[in-house]
């Protein structure tokens, strides 16, 4: 049983109010930072901590912050992105349901830090209802004294606004985000300058991800060294995980990294395992990372257990390994068609593409229709290359990184199930029926039998 | 072409639009929320507002407004309403159903409840029913991939979808008559 850093309370009554939240130690970390801590210092636990960014980078949070540039006069400004679009990524909008003041609690430690006496949560559109439960909490935080000029006596003002999207995966990109807050397209811009120089308004700008925010309560609470206590080697304390598709009990779940890739699916505590049938594929950190077969998510490609951690999820590299991305977890099972699942990746990539880069734009439409096509019966042998040269020409030849997201779900889908792809060619009749798999499972011929 | 740029509509919806006194409230509220200068962070959430304000959709008429309320060129709003998803360019239903079609939904049946829904509303995904009751879209992924298969309906989140409930969903709308937005508190 893994130590509960965000979700300590997060059942207790009342929690999502203010009373409720204090009740349970809340806003103790804002005390500290205010009345016995310099900026410099909370900079240094971060550091300390080893967090690194939730969202699905993974960049160190101490350093990012690190990189802020402080000229003379000019305001600085933290964002915190709730846009969470990735698809399987559901974890920031249960934090923000039901706690959101942690996630306040944590804007101002943070913006304390930073210097920054104005913070955005850019929210994506669909979630206003979450909009509207976190300006409710912004306004009793208020209220009570803990946003405003002179916070605790401290000398530091700050305020909060909330800012809601209208549609659009790109804008979980930063320089998306910031293109957007600013009421434009949602158009990435060219980097550098980065934002930590020039952000938002042109000023200088630190975006960082809902869990990421919220990790800098029990990181100032407790100190840097304990967070990074728990967790291994450079992936310290615990991350948030939404498990979804087809596993028993999906759900949001704080895990300490580390824990083993089979107890995280099939024990109870978590996933529960599989739902009927068995296992085939995992997709471990959102659609944006490689999927992955199922032995291959547990073992590590030299036969050791795999680990819910940065590096062992990433044991292998890009032809045996995948990556923690968001924490957007999900699973098939043998019903499943592998083809099916990659054309709907890359539709949803293709209606994503902000247009603005050639190889994306096209691309992603070319391997939507080329996959459209396999997986309905029409395709040809030489459709699986193609689809092979179409994703290596979009991957890194974009400004922001939603050709490569939308290159290696075709990448690694062709690298570990390519005989499925060829079955899609050699039995047409077959696969014109949407339920292929769920009738009959696929099997997999000797050469790919092992992954 | 590429769905982030969509054509706008010049033809449908010559109806006059002008904001209600709450709504102009609500602009100015926003705008206000901004640095000197930077009023234009508003526009999405204004955006919103019109949208709320003129059946669900945004008409020209509706966007020349925001462009009035906000000092803004005309094509200023006019290229970012058409970049946002959740900016309905043409008239839609009094509901619109937004159906996950993204993979975690497709995982646990959102392909079904999508044919489902066509079936019983005797459209396709994008089009509206002929008596103007509901629109069905087919949206990527809306962050309810533990609760799938999902459909929002305004600002409600409607999860853990059977095809039985589903049903029960639509007719209890199409009994309540009256319409949602994104917007509704």
């Amino acid at each position: 049983m893994g130590r509960k850093l965000l979700f300590e309370h997060i059942d207790k009554p009342g929690i999502r109010g203010l009373e409720g939240y204090r009740a349970n130690g809340g806003y103790r970390s804002v005390e500290k930072a205010l009345k016995t801590l310099s900026p410099e210092a909370v900079l240094e636990e971060v550091k300390k901590s080893g967090l690194r960014g939730r969202g699905g980078a993974g960049f160190p949070t101490g350093m990012k912050w690190s990189f802020l540039a402080k000229p003379e006069g000019v305001p600085r400004y933290l964002v915190v992105n709730a846009d969470e679009s990735e698809p399987g990524t559901f974890k920031d909008r249960y934090l923000m349901e039901r706690i959101p003041h942690i996630l306040i609690e944590g804007m101002i430690t943070s913006s304390f830090a930073l210097g920054a006496k104005v913070s955005y949560i850019y929210i994506r559109g669909e979630y206003f209802y979450v909009a509207r439960i976190m300006e409710q909490a912004i306004a009793e935080a208020r209220a009570a004294g803990w946003l405003g000029k002179n916070i605790l006596g401290s000398g530091f003002d700050h305020d909060i606004h909330v800012q809601v999207g209208a549609g659009a995966y790109i804008c979980g990109e930063e320089t998306a985000l910031l293109e957007s807050l600013e009421g434009k397209r949602g158009n990435p811009r060219i980097k550098p300058p980065f934002p930590a120089v020039k952000g938002l308004y042109d000023c200088p700008t630190v975006v960082n991800n809902v869990e990421t925010i919220a990790a800098v309560v029990p990181i100032v609470n407790d100190g840097g060294e304990e967070y990074a206590k728990i967790g291994i080697g450079k992936s310290t304390g615990t991350k948030l995980i939404s498990a979804g598709g087809n596993i028993k009990r999906p759900g949001v779940y704080e895990i300490d990294l580390g824990v083993t890739c089979d107890e995280f699916i099939n024990s109870d505590e978590y996933c529960g395992g599989v739902d009927g049938r068995a296992f085939k594929a995992v997709v471990p950190g959102g659609s944006s990372v490689p999927i992955v077969p199922y032995e291959l998510f547990l073992k590590t490609p030299a036969g050791e257990n795999r680990l819910m951690t940065y590096e062992s999820l990433s044991e292998g590299g890009f032809a045996q390994g995948t990556m923690m991305g968001s924490g957007g977890f999900y699973a098939y099972n043998d019903a499943q068609c592998i083809v099916r699942s990659t054309w709907n990746h890359t539709r949803f990539y293709h209606h994503e593409s902000c247009g603005q880069c050639s190889p994306c734009r096209e691309g992603t439409g070319w391997m939507e229709k080329v996959l459209h096509r396999l997986e309905h019966g029409e395709g040809r042998t030489e459709d699986i290359d193609l689809l092979w040269d179409i994703q290596r020409k979009i991957e890194g030849n974009t400004i922001c990184p939603l050709g490569d997201a939308a290159a290696w779900p075709v990448a690694s889908a062709i690298r570990h199930f390519r005989d499925e792809f060829e079955y899609h060619v050699t039995h047409r009749e077959k696969v014109k029926d949407p339920k292929h798999f769920a009738r009959e499972p696929f099997r997999k011929s000797a050469k790919f039998a092992t992954a | 072409m590429s769905a982030r740029t969509r054509p706008i509509t010049t033809t449908e919806g010559t109806k006059p639009f002008s904001f209600s006194e709450a709504g102009l409230a609500e602009c100015k509220a926003l705008m206000a929320r901004y640095p000197e200068g930077r009023s234009k962070s508003a526009l999405i959430p204004i955006l919103h507002v019109a949208q709320a304000e003129n059946d669900g959709w945004l008409s020209v008429n509706a966007m020349d407004a925001v462009a009035q309320v906000m000092g803004l060129r005309h094509i200023e709003v006019y290229e970012v309403a058409s970049f946002y998803s959740m900016f309905n360019l043409h008239p839609v239903g009094t509901y619109v159903l937004d159906v996950c079609r993204t993979t975690p939904c497709m995982l646990r049946g959102s392909d079904d409840l999508i044919t489902h829904l066509e079936k019983k509303l005797g459209i396709h995904a994008g089009e509206t029913t002929k008596d103007g009751m509901f629109t069905l879209k087919g949206v990527e992924c809306l962050g309810s991939c533990g609760t799938a298969p999902m459909l929002q309906c305004g600002a409600q989140f409607h999860e853990d979808l059977t095809i039985e409930k589903a049903d029960a969903l639509i007719d209890q709308l199409r009994a309540r008559n009256s319409r949602t937005n994104y917007t509704d508190r």
